[in-house]
């Protein structure tokens, strides 16, 4: 199933893990973020409406 | 079409009751695509027969070196809208975009110097296009420090659409430095309308599908940290408002 990638086996492999690991990491920190900040914006909202 | 509508989801609320819809499926097709291309590319993919394996790094670099431009051209847009219409949306548009620009130029800049070492035997040149594409990445990290640095949001977008406006030459730079100064290691570019000067249809076909893959990539991101973004203003505005009393 896994291709021959000869010599520069290191090369691709290696690319492919950076640019992957990057990706991943980009996206779960883009989702934490919004997932933090819904949850501070209806803390916010609902302390508000208590305080009129 | 009437382009005066397109200024209906300069409104927060508009804007986030839209993304909720479209959001999911822009970001299902994303993963599809990437996954797809890259397995495709990666797999189903002979060598070159001058670069051998390499070949399949352009899977990742020619892509995400599209978008390390692109991004920037975008957030120039919208940056611009700021200026003009003082739309909200637009500069939180623009600053949700830049990590995801950042990120695309590392991984352009990364992919390049592993492929560069054993085609060039070098890891780094003062080549042309490398190093606007150096400076490129140190323009989007500016970026995010200057909307980090500033308190007030307006103040914030009024200076980032500034340095948005200077980096745009950079931008460019990084897409016709090759045409520019006829000198450098980097070849020219992989991608072109002219079908004679495109890689090989072999290679051609899932490349487009990655190209795909990143743009919907890109989409999705902007769309979810807009969202995010628009959250964040309306918590300070709130926490603003209490403290005032």
């Amino acid at each position: 199933m896994m291709p021959d990638l000869g010599k520069y086996a290191e090369a691709v492999l290696s690319s492919y893990a950076v640019s992957i690991a990057l990706l991943v990491v980009l996206v779960w920190m883009s989702l934490r973020r919004a997932k933090r900040v819904n949850k501070q914006l209806e803390d916010v909202e609902s302390k508000v409406k208590r305080n009129g | 079409m009437n382009l005066n509508a397109l200024w209906a989801y300069a409104n927060p609320k508009k804007f986030i009751q839209t993304t909720d819809k479209v959001l999911p499926w822009v970001s299902v097709l994303a993963v599809v695509s990437l996954v797809v291309g890259l397995i495709w590319g990666f797999f189903f993919t002979p060598e070159d027969y001058r670069q051998g394996s390499t070949v399949k790094i352009i899977y990742l670099h020619v892509p995400s070196a599209l978008m390390a431009i692109n991004v920037w051209l975008m957030m120039l847009v919208t940056s611009l809208v700021w200026i003009v219409r003082r739309h909200h949306v637009s500069a939180l548009a623009a600053r949700a975009a830049a990590p995801v620009g950042a990120v695309m130029t590392l991984i352009a800049l990364a992919t390049g110097a592993i492929w560069g070492q054993p085609m060039w035997g070098t890891w780094w040149a003062w080549d042309p296009r490398l190093t606007s594409f150096l400076i490129l990445f140190l323009f989007y990290l500016g970026y995010m420090a200057l909307w980090e640095a500033i308190e007030n949001d307006d103040t914030a977008a009024d200076l980032t659409s500034i340095l948005c406006l200077v980096g745009s030459v950079f931008a460019l730079l990084s897409r016709y430095a090759v045409n520019f100064w006829n000198q450098g290691l980097h070849q020219g570019a992989s991608l072109s309308l002219d079908k004679e000067e495109n890689v090989a249809d072999v290679f051609w076909y899932p490349l487009l599908v990655c190209i795909a893959g990143f743009v919907l990539l890109f989409i999705a991101l902007v769309l979810l940290r807009t969202r995010t973004e628009i959250r964040a203003r309306r918590m300070r505005a709130l926490l603003a408002r209490e403290r005032m009393g």
